[in-house]
């Protein structure tokens, strides 16, 4: 392969232009509201040493581990359940549309209202928001499961344990990675608006903060920390956890 | 000593649209003595299936009682199933030991006798069909049953294929006898195989006639003696011929 064409010097490439790109526009415009990258950097690396930006971050981080993974459980719960018993499903199906649609914001604010401005509402908001959709993903997943294999786990007297572990399971891990891909980009968006509306930390309630200075520089560097938190998720622990359950394929 | 009795009055399947009923097998009464191998030959499509299915409790919804006399005990049942219905994210080796809970060396064992030494640790995407429906064999033969299903095993097999893993079938079958209904439509395979051979009727589908497999069992590599006793079959039975 020509050494330039490679994946990772065109990643790369891509990325110093997009800088670039925008160094010039930020020289041409020259006003306050777009800094250059440098100027970003900078108020990066501050932001980072006094300890402000970690502090945040780490709380943002906090709640939204702590909301996946209560949506992902109960979502993948009720998933299978639906998926496996029609009657069940025929029933709930409307309560699930229902909430597919309600808006995040009227959640958020219902929340609040109904149980105060305290952390656990703020993380029921969350869930709620996300839960719908673990759960339509699942309930597909368990809905495509092969009968064949079922019934070749029930002849040869697999336990309920074993069957859920060897047979079900592998079959609803890549629907079940579509709900976390998914639910990371989803809940990453709705905690900072949680956490705007409610909350007296975390990137949210700092980005509202700096939304009220007109501080773009600051609201860039929290910008850039984020999407590389995120995006470190994707390749530490996704991609490794994907690729391993992936290895039987031809 | 020990025989299982099949006695199936009456099995249908709803048809959803129009809400008729499809009856597929109608009072069949089938008795398997110990350690019999018995061919079930049919026309494809009869109900051989849907009969295997429910003997291994697949399929619950019949009327008709299914007993292993004397004793009223549970058989335990291994099923080969046409397709081979392996796990593909796990290996050989686990696909068999989930099932069967088998010991290592048991496992060794079988695996040798069929030629799958090398590939305990693959997955099973990465096997032939013939190899995978060996280890499908394997499966229901660690399981030690009392009853072993097998549903047409060595069919789209190429030939010299099939004719070895009839060979260690039978192997394996005389190391470790006991009751064998074997599915086929395939008459001269039925008789290369069976120690009783059950003709089946078209749907609703019930037994037409039995016939003892006389061939002694050491002179069934002879194409001549199965193809004799094939054309017998056909003057002595005359409508078995319109079946196949």
């Amino acid at each position: 392969m020509n050494s330039i064409t490679r994946p990772s010097i065109l990643a790369l490439l891509s990325i110093s232009l997009f800088l670039a790109l925008w160094y010039a526009l930020a020289i041409y415009l020259d006003t306050l509201t777009l800094p250059t990258p440098l100027v970003v950097a900078k108020v990066l690396l501050d932001e980072i040493k006094n300890g402000q930006l970690p502090y945040h971050l780490s709380k943002t981080l906090y709640r939204l581990l702590i909301s996946f993974g209560i949506a992902m459980l109960l979502g993948c719960a009720i998933g299978i359940a639906l998926g496996r018993y029609k009657q069940l499903d025929y029933f709930f199906d409307n309560w699930l549309i229902i909430f597919l649609n309600i808006p995040a914001l009227v959640t958020i604010i219902l929340c609040y209202v109904w149980f105060g401005l305290v952390e656990s509402a703020a993380i029921l908001a969350v869930v709620i928001n996300k839960l719908p959709n673990v759960i339509v993903t699942i309930r597909e997943g368990t809905r495509a499961l092969e009968s064949e294999l079922l019934d070749m786990a029930k002849c040869y007297r697999f336990s309920k344990t074993k069957t859920l572990r060897h047979v079900i399971w592998p079959q609803l891990h890549p629907f079940v990675m579509a709900a976390t891909r998914s639910g990371l980009a989803l809940i990453w968006k709705i905690v900072l608006v949680v956490e705007m509306l409610g909350r007296s930390n975390g990137m949210g309630y700092q980005l509202h903060l700096f939304f009220q200075l007109f501080d773009v520089a600051s609201i860039l560097a929290y910008t850039i920390a984020f999407v590389t938190l995120i995006q470190a998720i994707e390749l530490l622990i996704l991609k490794p956890l994907d690729s391993k359950a992936q290895r039987w394929r031809r | 000593m020990n025989q299982l009795a099949i006695n199936i009055h009456d099995k249908f399947y709803l048809n959803s649209t129009d809400n008729t009923r499809k009856q597929v097998i109608k009072n069949l009464e089938l008795t398997l003595k110990n350690n019999e191998f018995v061919c079930l030959v049919g026309p494809s499509g009869c109900g051989k299936t849907t009969l295997l299915n429910i003997l291994a409790k697949l399929d619950t919804q019949f009327t008709g009682t299914i007993e292993l006399q004397p004793k009223h005990i549970e058989p335990r049942v291994g099923y080969i199933f046409q397709n081979p219905r392996l796990l593909p994210w796990r290996t050989v080796r686990e696909n068999i030991q989930l099932a069967t809970g088998a010991k290592t060396d048991v496992l060794d064992f079988f695996l040798d006798s069929m030629g799958l030494a090398d590939e305990k640790d693959s997955y099973p995407q990465h096997l032939s069909l013939g190899m995978s429906r060996r280890v499908s064999i394997i499966r229901a033969f660690a399981t030690d049953p009392d009853l072993l299903l097998m549903d047409e095993p060595f069919v789209s097999l190429d030939p010299p294929t099939a004719r070895l893993a009839r060979q260690l079938l039978m192997d394996l079958w005389s190391k470790r006898p006991h009751k064998v209904l074997f599915v086929t439509h395939d008459l001269r395979e039925a008789i290369t195989l069976a120690d009783r051979l059950i003709f089946l009727s078209t749907s609703p589908m019930s037994v037409i006639s039995e016939v003892a497999a006389t061939i002694p069992r050491k002179e069934r590599h002879l194409e001549m003696k199965i193809e004799k006793f094939r054309q017998q079959l056909f003057i002595d039975y005359p409508q078995i011929a319109e079946l196949l």
